[in-house]
């Protein structure tokens, strides 16, 4: 099984102001796993969206099997034996697993044939799902053995993966990598998009690396350091966040006993969380998506009023107060979603400072709003946090990721919080950027600052906090000291495998 | 007492079916359009230009049958104009939707200029053999025009569309998460095009059966709300086809028991009975509306395929 | 073909350039109607925008500017308000008749007492009946989660059968000899909402148009309500994020625009029209909602636009007595307006490209 697969030459794909893929080629064997690593905004993306059909080349070729291959949809993609597992699912919560996987098959049998084949399918492969079940309902690891069983049933040559282990404990990676290998015993090839360079040393026969939309290398991550990956995934070496020794204070945030039900109709309802932050610490709070994480974070920036004794700040109850009260105490969030949520889109930065700055940094008296102020606070997180814009009059919709990233904790930062509650705060964040934010966090902890870090990246929960927890079904683990803490022990504490068997190889 | 016995029941059971199938057949075009996603407020403004243009064409050709077609073209033609706006140019869909109405409504007032005060050709009764004389229920149920009974069928075609058809699935699906329908290839744009013309064929249909059988006359602003009524059945009917008929004999019960008790002599001014249909469509909202989870989770959301 | 890019941050230019660009489709769109229906499409559209200004009879067209154009700004900013927000306060027309109700019921409670208190206190009347019936549909929309958009409509209806229930009941004037309508303002003194400067078309409602202007341009671009108000439809759960409580400003928006359509039409049945009567709205309060799209939601363009439409208002009369053309046709005129301004919007957002023949 040495045959090329799937063959890309010279991929070419330009968007207005930013060239996404710059004739990229590289090489797919029958039956191999082959990784394309990168970081956010490398084009990784773009790249697997022409291979599936989903976006038209601007200029070069793909051959499949040696014949000319440019599916113009999905569908023929699907036909001629590619299938893809999406980062962001591509399902419908208000479906159920059957009708969910028909919508991703080309020729699906009757529902009831197919409930049988995908309880066929989901055996053989030691991914169990109940073809019945809402979708809405299903963890994310369920969510993502829906797409891949998808996948399965139409028999692909070739299966795309994009970020698979996201949103994964480490239990539940061994098992899909179990799951993968026995598929490419079979001879279907995989292609592994992931930036995370251990995993692609432990699954990946091959990879390409793209750096800014080129391809810049390839290696066979079996044999090549990750060190040397890293650099040419990156460009150029960073420097690990610094951490100093320093003293706890006292308990600066305490959260008791907090019981939410769920915000919408498949939320995560809270489960008598418990913790406690003292003033210097980070504490890091890990988990796979959706086991709670929203609801902890509007638990907390007062969007979602809770018992007024559930969360207690400096020993005062603020459980009901709403997020401009909770502010002018000192307790400061920012939420996971930038766009939308920690910022309005269409708003000009200034606005966007306003946003919950306002009474803090005293851009308003008496209800009348002082412009001049405001754009002298955005101005000085501008300079302060780095960020890449023409000015404070610029839309925040119009930042890169990273950009409005930083723009948004350095909003909270420089409101010199009492107590800082970040959600995924590098999620899809290039290196740089992420290094940056980390580095603030820990600054701010070290300036005296209580700083829970909500993220699903344990690399940067083991690297920047002091203390670790895991959410899991709206429950919190056990709090742990990081120092010396197991990848095995952080696995359990996120839920293991979430009941899933190991398969049947 | 006296004036509740004025009211045969019988008559009055058989004109609710009269009365309901203008809104039911405007509730289910609008129930298909919001399934694939997308909120048409311009329901009202759709039904009156089809309630004109069927009259036009039936009185122009003396077929009522051509008004009905003309009507549900009328209606699409409008919805493509709502399409257009929304789908190509990404107008916001409350603002497209009033500004359909607003034109439809001037469009019909221009061109039933002519038409006032004249009498379409009549719709034929397809009284049904043997099952019209039927005792009670032939009078209720087997005895109207061609429009009631299709008005029927197409609820039973909808329901069984949406639940067992995959072009029923993949509607869905687009209404749910037009995203996830667009990464796995399907025409989220041509699909939600496809469901707004039938929105307004159906819109079309039902202001034509206000003008060619209910009322049956042309009077400008002759539906009065009956587009709105429409919309506030899709919630009443929580996005389900069968519940559209329900809501859609409530009203017409509704309206025709108070046009009853006005033509019995009822002590209360007339104006006041007049505004009962309104009061209960907000009563049921407020019944209805507490459960919004059942609503397609892309309603009203903008699409766009960039990148 | 045509490919839609979407801009890096909204045009700042084309946001005032559309709507011009619009009014311009318009007229052209609006000839074509006028040659369809036998006119002389360059003479009607004169009629229409340019008669009534400079032509020979613009002495009493352009107060009647005024007159028309008070009510549509009035309703008008109260709308933008909630149409800002996100919410859709569709029902003004139900509004402005309720308002003029109450304006109109005090007046008459008093009648025939003269006294300076009537006249303000008719102005709060018709403030206070427009906010309940602007509340009405806020107060559902927080306690049962109903659609702002159906119950406001709906009691559009309800409020047109009440006007006819008042016109021929209640508040029919005693020595109307069984003619439908109440008594007229004009003969009511204390009552009558009557021209401030004789022959110029102003009056205490243009006054109060004015002043709303000018407060919510204040409110939008100083205040942290503004704010919150735009935060709110750009972004609902910013908002929420931002610590913007929705219930108030539903509350608020609703109650707002509901009591400023209630002025209106108090000042309208106190004064042009001067009496309570069956016919007495003629769709101000949905004329209004083109009034405040096509100003763009802003105060300024607000008043700029209601000009315009007031324009179309009269010139329209006029094409209709001096050329016969329907009055049908301006409505239709009106709704076209909405639909291009929509359509060229995009433009706003979007920057149109005519894209290269696909090489796959």
């Amino acid at each position: 099984m040495t045959g090329d697969l799937l063959t890309v030459s010279g991929l070419t794909k330009a968007y207005p102001g930013v060239v996404a893929n710059d004739a990229v080629s590289f090489v797919i064997r029958e039956g191999e796993v082959h990784a394309l690593l990168g970081e956010n905004g490398a084009g990784k993306s773009t790249l697997v969206k022409m291979i599936y059909g989903l976006v038209k080349p601007d200029s070069g070729v793909m051959t499949l099997r040696g014949a000319p291959y440019a599916p113009p949809d999905p569908h023929r993609a699907r036909t001629s034996g590619v299938a893809m597992v999406f980062q962001h699912f591509s399902l419908f919560e208000a479906m159920n697993v059957a009708e969910n996987v028909a919508l991703g098959m080309e020729n699906p049998p009757p529902l009831r044939d197919l409930a049988a084949r995908i309880r066929d399918v989901s055996e053989t492969y030691g991914l169990p799902l109940d073809p019945h079940r809402i979708v809405g309902d299903l963890s994310a690891g369920e969510r993502q053995r829906v797409e891949i069983i998808r996948c399965l049933l139409q028999s692909p040559r070739l299966l795309i993966m994009d970020e698979p282990t996201s949103v994964l404990t480490p239990q539940e990676v061994g098992i899909l990598f179990q799951t993968l290998r026995k598929l490419t015993a079979e001879g279907v090839a995989i292609l592994y998009i992931s930036h995370k360079l251990e995993e692609i040393r432990a699954l990946c026969d091959h990879a390409t690396i793209l750096r800014q939309g080129r391809n810049v290398g390839t290696c066979v991550p079996r044999d090549t350091p990750a060190r040397a990956m890293a650099e040419m995934m990156v460009g150029s070496a960073f420097a690990a966040p610094a951490r100093t020794d320093r003293e706890m204070g006292a308990v600066a945030l305490e959260v008791a006993d907090l019981s939410v039900a769920a915000t919408g109709q498949f939320g995560t309802s809270l489960r008598a969380v418990t913790f406690a932050v003292r003033a210097g610490e980070v504490l890091g709070i890990g988990g796979v998506a959706g086991n709670g994480q929203d609801e902890l974070l509007a638990a907390l920036s007062g969007e979602m009023p809770v018992a007024a004794g559930a969360v207690r700040l400096w020993g005062e109850p603020i459980g009901q107060m709403g997020p401009a009260a909770r502010r002018v105490l000192g307790l400061l969030t920012a939420p996971e979603e930038r766009l939308g949520h920690a910022a309005a889109p269409d708003m000009s930065l200034t606005e966007n400072a306003i946003l919950t700055a306002a009474a803090r940094e005293h851009l308003m008296h008496r209800g009348f709003l002082r412009w001049g102020a405001a754009e002298a606070f955005t101005r000085r997180i501008i300079s302060a946090f780095d960020v890449r814009t023409p000015g404070p009059s610029t839309a925040a919709r119009a930042l890169s990721g990273g950009n409005l990233q930083k723009f948004v904790i350095g909003r909270e930062v420089l409101q010199r919080p009492e107590v800082l509650v970040v959600n995924q705060p590098t999620w899809g964040v290039d290196a740089a950027a992420a290094a940056a934010i980390r580095q603030a966090l820990l600054d701010l902890a070290a300036g005296g600052a209580a700083v829970i870090c909500i993220s699903q990246d344990l690399d940067e929960l083991m690297e920047i906090s002091d203390r670790f927890g895991a959410l899991n079904e709206g429950r919190l683990s056990e709090i742990q000291s990081t120092h010396g803490l197991s990848v095995e022990a952080v696995g359990l504490m996120m839920g293991g495998a979430h009941g899933m068997e190991v398969a049947h190889v | 007492m006296m004036i509740l016995s004025s009211i045969d029941p019988v008559l009055l059971l058989a004109s609710l079916m009269v009365a309901s199938t203008p809104i039911l057949l405007a509730a289910l075009g609008e129930l298909v359009v919001e399934r694939a996603g997308v909120l048409n407020l311009g329901v009202e403004g759709m039904m009156i230009t089809g309630a004109i243009c069927g009259f036009a064409m039936a009185v122009n050709t003396g077929s009522p049958l051509v008004g009905f077609i003309a009507a549900a073209a009328g209606g699409a033609v409008l919805a493509l104009l709502f399409a257009l706006l929304t789908q190509f140019a990404l107008a916001n869909q409350v603002a497209s939707g009033l500004a359909l109405t607003l034109f439809g409504l001037g469009l019909s007032s221009l061109l039933g200029q002519g038409y006032v005060g004249i009498k379409p050709p009549p719709t034929a009764r397809l009284d049904l053999p043997i099952l019209s004389d039927l005792p009670l229920v032939g009078r209720v149920l087997f005895s109207h025009d061609l429009m009631v009974y299709f008005a029927l069928a197409l609820v039973a075609l909808v329901w069984a569309l949406l639940k067992y058809t995959r072009a029923g699935l993949i509607l869905r699906a687009v209404g749910e998460n037009h995203e996830a329908a667009h990464a796995l290839g399907y025409k989220v744009v041509r699909i939600r095009i496809l469901a707004i013309l039938f929105g307004g064929a159906c819109a079309g249909l039902g202001g034509a059966y206000l003008s060619l059988v209910r009322v049956p006359q042309w009077t400008e602003g002759m539906t009065s709300g009956a587009g709105w009524i429409a919309l506030a059945l899709v919630v009443f009917a929580s996005w389900k086809a069968g519940r559209v008929l329900l809501g859609a004999w409530l009203f017409g019960g509704v309206s025709v028991l108070q046009l009853n008790l006005q033509a019995a002599g009822l002590a209360i001014p007339v104006e006041y009975l007049s505004m009962s249909p309104y009061l209960i469509t907000i009563l049921v909202l407020v019944i209805m509306s507490a459960d919004k989870s059942r609503a397609p989770a892309s309603l009203g959301r903008i699409f766009h395929a960039s990148q | 073909m045509l490919k839609l890019e979407k801009r890096p941050q909204p045009s700042r230019l084309w946001t005032w350039v559309t709507p011009i660009l619009a009014v311009v489709i318009t007229m052209l769109a609006g000839g074509a109607l006028f040659a369809a229906l036998g006119q002389d499409p360059v003479e009607a559209i004169s009629t229409i925008f340019w008669q009534p200004l400079f032509g020979e009879f613009a002495f009493y067209y352009r107060p009647q500017l005024l007159i028309k154009g008070a009510p549509l700004v009035l309703i008008a900013i109260g709308l933008s308000l909630g149409f800002r927000a996100g919410i859709w306060n569709i029902g003004a027309e139900g509004q402005y008749i309720v308002g003029a109700l109450a304006g109109a019921g005090v007046g008459l409670a008093f009648y025939p007492t003269e006294s300076w208190v009537i006249f303000p206190l008719m102005v709060l009347a018709g403030a206070i009946g427009g906010w309940v019936w602007g509340t009405i549909p806020a107060l559902l929309k927080l306690k049962f989660g109903t659609n702002e958009i159906l119950v406001s409509l709906m009691l559009v209806y309800v409020a047109e059968q009440l006007l006819a229930a008042m016109a021929l009941g209640l508040m029919k004037n005693p020595e109307g000899r069984g003619f439908p309508g109440s008594r007229n303002f004009r003969q009511y003194e204390s009552a009558h909402n009557a021209e401030l400067i004789t022959g110029t078309g102003m009056h205490w409602g243009v006054v109060a148009a004015m002043i709303a202007v000018i407060l919510a341009y204040v409110l939008l671009s100083r205040h942290i309500l503004g704010y919150h108000i735009r935060l709110a439809g750009q972004a609902p759960k910013a908002a929420r994020f931002a610590g913007v409580r929705s219930a108030r400003l539903i509350l608020f928006c609703l109650g707002t625009s509901g009591a400023l359509a209630g002025l209106a039409g108090m000042f309208e049945v106190s004064g042009p029209a001067g009496q309570v009567s069956i016919d007495f709205n003629v769709g101000y309060g949905f004329t209004a909602i083109i009034v405040a799209f096509l100003g763009r939601l802003h105060p300024l363009g607000i008043l700029l636009a209601g000009t315009l439409l007031a324009l179309t208002y009269i010139g329209g009369e006029l094409a209709q007595s001096n050329m016969g053309l329907p009055a049908a046709a301006i409505q239709l005129f009106q709704g076209m307006l909405l639909f291009f301004l929509l359509a060229v919007d995009v433009l706003t957002n979007f920057r149109v490209r005519l894209s290269r023949p696909e090489v796959a």
